[in-house]
């Protein structure tokens, strides 16, 4: 059934479009852009007045732990938590149970998602087998079944050599490395940040420099093996600028930041020990937040991301120190970036899409979208009134560890269009 | 009355709240010199010593401050507690808190597990030591002897030498003897440092030596032997050459100069027997003082004189 979505700002960079328009949707695909266009017969017209429709929105790094963790999230809920954030692709971290390090892993996550028949799901696969950082996992063959990307998110890779291996054998394919920087020798029993914060709270300091350290390290692989590297989950200010100046250099380093890296700090961990607020890597100073900050509007972070790590409600009613790490985000970060910088007017639109939508499918090397004639119809339609209250009930996600209970946003998808399909209406899950 | 509900950290506390500590501390201390060391002020009063790690000597105080105050008392140890059998802190605590009990003594080997309980009670909680964060029962019972020793606390010089890296002690101390107005230097090698001494406010150096002669309090550290596996430090032999409080040091202290450790000593590695068991020891007096300070803490967050009891 073709769609006519009437009068809605859209904004995309990629064919110069920042103007109120009406689109139309037929079989999938975006039949028409224009200003006044008529609604052909039978077609269903949404008013999206006032609000603002951007290319789908991907967010390339999420946990939803199926299999092995089905308590914490399934595809199938993790799905309706992307399709309520406002999400039209998702890309999913290998450290389920068992680790999605073969062809068959990465085929039963596709096949999950489709059965669940909201947003696309593309896996990522373990580079090395078990996420263990010892031998190449079956990189050719989850190539083969659609991964995304590769890497041992969780843990950095700590041998220099391995992460070698793995750079030089990925560099064949048409994918990306992605690198979850630590250094386990400078970080163990680390659960939140190294200074004033592990000080005050009396807990082992999780370094800056763990991060950094590897960061460097594996910048100087990418310029030996000629992978592109992705940094994951950034979180300092230092790493930030040895991604600044690979990127000065030509390298293909591209890295990507986590709403909680954003607008949360070690100071928001309190003599309450809110275990929502142990991420890894912990959150940091003040002025690495604001430096990251200034990374995405400045375009050094090419993507924002969630991190979404759904846990358990016993996994983190706990001790702070042995409380898993990671919070939910799927469904709070559009919220975030429209409220602290969008609205502020610290975020141009055109950079809100880059990070949420046209980065993203670029390090998964995914087709592009575009909001033209004939791009696949993957939209999202945001309204900028929508009240987001953050709390439990809020969540379709089968976990709500949030570090950002209790928020009051303003900002969010109100509508989601899968290859022309309406998979969030009026920000109801279908 | 104190300003705060439990004692968690000693951050929290004001000058009055620490005075009053110490003052009603001091009554109970006579009590203690009694040869009927006991009075009824927590009569009837259930107590719950939740000893999550082991400890020897703050839990025999605290039991034996809690008979002193006839308190009734149950003791719970990491070992045959349900903790151990998989039970969430959580629910642990709700489940001995339906029991009606009035207090929760919590020692824990992880930051934050005295505040944890709080959030699951309304009994009083009192922090025996909570991994490396605080033990501010053994501030005050530092604080204590101190003044007895000196009359006050404002203005004197103390040094905090040894493992301040993994001190739940220093957590506790250092902000306790600011409050009352003293002046703190942190002592110890690089590796064993806090990661961000502006937190307490005090320098800190690595050059033991030169700080001992302005010192009135030199506060020894007990340095954990598990602690040496990360290579800290090289050998128990070098520590004691170079951060050992031996008697050549003490020899090199002000005249009416103190010296406290907070127990179990390792001797020969930051402390020398010459120096322990030397007239200007504080060690045994601390010990004393612990459950006389014990007493005063249960006292007065039990309600005190406005409970209608007397110490």
């Amino acid at each position: 059934m073709a769609l006519m979505l009437k009068g809605a700002h859209a904004v995309d960079p990629q064919s110069s479009l920042d103007a109120v328009v009406d689109v139309i949707i037929e079989d999938g695909k975006i039949a028409k852009v224009g200003e006044g266009l008529t609604a052909p017969k039978g077609a269903e017209v949404v008013d999206a007045k006032g609000k603002y429709l951007v290319p789908g929105l991907v967010d390339m790094h999420v946990h939803f732990r199926d299999p092995g963790f089905e308590y914490k999230e399934t595809i199938a809920t993790g799905c309706r938590a992307a399709t309520h954030g406002g999400y039209t692709d998702v890309a999913t971290m290998p450290n389920t149970d068992p680790v999605c390090d073969t062809g068959a892993e990465i085929r039963y996550q596709i096949d999950r998602a489709h059965a669940a028949g909201l947003c696309r799901v593309h896996p990522i696969g373990a580079l090395t087998r078990g996420e263990k950082g010892e031998a190449l996992a079956e990189i050719g063959d989850m190539c083969v079944e659609g991964a995304a990307a590769f890497s041992d998110d969780g843990h950095g890779v700590q041998s220099a050599g391995m992460m070698r291996t793995c750079m030089e054998y990925v560099s064949m394919f048409d994918r990306v490395a992605i690198a979850h920087c630590e250094i386990e020798s400078l970080t163990e029993n680390g659960v939140i940040n190294e200074g004033r914060a592990s000080t005050r709270l009396g807990m082992f300091g999780w370094p800056a420099l763990g991060e950094e350290l590897e960061v460097a390290r594996d910048i100087e692989l990418c310029r030996l093996t000629g992978c592109p590297l992705h940094v994951a989950h950034i979180s300092t200010a230092k790493s930030l600028d040895l991604v600044r100046q690979a990127k000065a250099e030509g390298l293909p380093v591209t890295c990507e930041v986590t709403p909680h890296h954003l607008f949360l700090t070690e100071e928001n961990i309190t003599n309450s020990y809110n275990t929502n607020l142990k991420v890894n890597p912990p959150l940091r100073t003040q002025s690495d937040a604001a430096a990251l900050r200034e990374g995405v509007c400045d375009g050094t972070i090419d993507c924002v991301v969630s991190d979404h790590a759904p846990h358990a409600a016993h996994e983190k009613d706990c001790e702070f120190e042995i409380a898993f790490f990671g919070t939910i985000g799927l469904e709070t970060t559009v919220p975030l970036l429209l409220s602290n910088l969008v609205s502020k007017g610290k975020l141009g639109w055109d950079r809100f899409v880059q990070c949420c939508a046209i980065k993203p499918r670029e390090v998964l090397r995914m087709d592009p979208v575009t909001i033209s004639e004939g791009s696949v119809a993957d939209l999202t339609l945001i309204d900028l009134e929508a009240k987001v209250d953050v709390e439990e009930s809020y969540f379709e996600s089968k976990s709500h560890n949030s570090a950002f209970l209790g928020e009051r946003l303003h900002g969010a998808a109100s509508d989601v269009f899968v290859a022309g399909r309406r998979t969030l209406k009026d920000g109801v899950v279908a | 009355m104190l300003s705060v509900k439990n004692l968690i950290d000693t951050n929290s506390l004001t000058a009055d709240d620490i005075t009053q500590i110490l003052d009603t501390a001091r009554s109970f201390a006579e009590v203690n010199s009694r040869s009927i060391k006991k009075v009824p002020a927590l009569r009837g009063r259930t107590i719950v010593n939740l000893f999550l790690e082991p400890s020897t000597r703050t839990r025999s105080s605290f039991e034996l401050a809690e008979k002193r105050l006839s308190a009734d008392s149950l003791n719970m140890g990491g070992s045959t507690s349900s903790v151990v059998k998989g039970e969430s802190l959580a629910d642990t605590i709700q489940t001995i808190a339906a029991m009606n009990v009035d207090m929760f003594i919590c020692r824990a080997k992880l930051a934050g597990t005295p505040q944890l309980i709080t959030e699951n009670t309304d009994a009083v909680v009192i922090n025996a030591g909570d991994g490396k964060h605080q033990h501010p029962t053994q501030a005050m019972l530092d604080l204590y002897t101190i003044r007895e020793n000196f009359g006050h606390l404002d203005g004197l010089k103390v040094a905090i030498v040894g493992d301040l890296a993994h001190s739940r002690v220093v957590g506790s101390l250092a902000p306790a003897l600011k409050t009352m107005g003293a002046d703190v230097t942190l002592v110890g090698p690089p590796t064993f440092t806090v990661d961000d001494p502006t937190w307490f406010g005090c320098p800190q150096t690595c050059d033991f030596d030169s700080v001992i002669p302005d010192m009135d309090v030199i506060y020894m550290l007990r340095v954990q032997l598990e602690r040496m596996e990360g290579a800290a430090i090289p050998s128990r032999r070098e520590y004691n050459r170079l951060f050992g409080l031996d008697g050549v040091r003490a020899s090199r202290m002000k005249e009416d100069a103190i010296v406290c450790h907070p127990g179990p000593m390792n001797r020969g590695m930051e402390i020398n027997t010459e120096v322990a068991d030397a007239a200007r020891s504080r060690i045994l007096d601390q010990v004393s003082a612990g459950v006389a300070t014990r007493m005063a803490e249960m006292y007065l967050l039990l309600g005190g004189e406005n409970n209608g009891i007397d110490a």
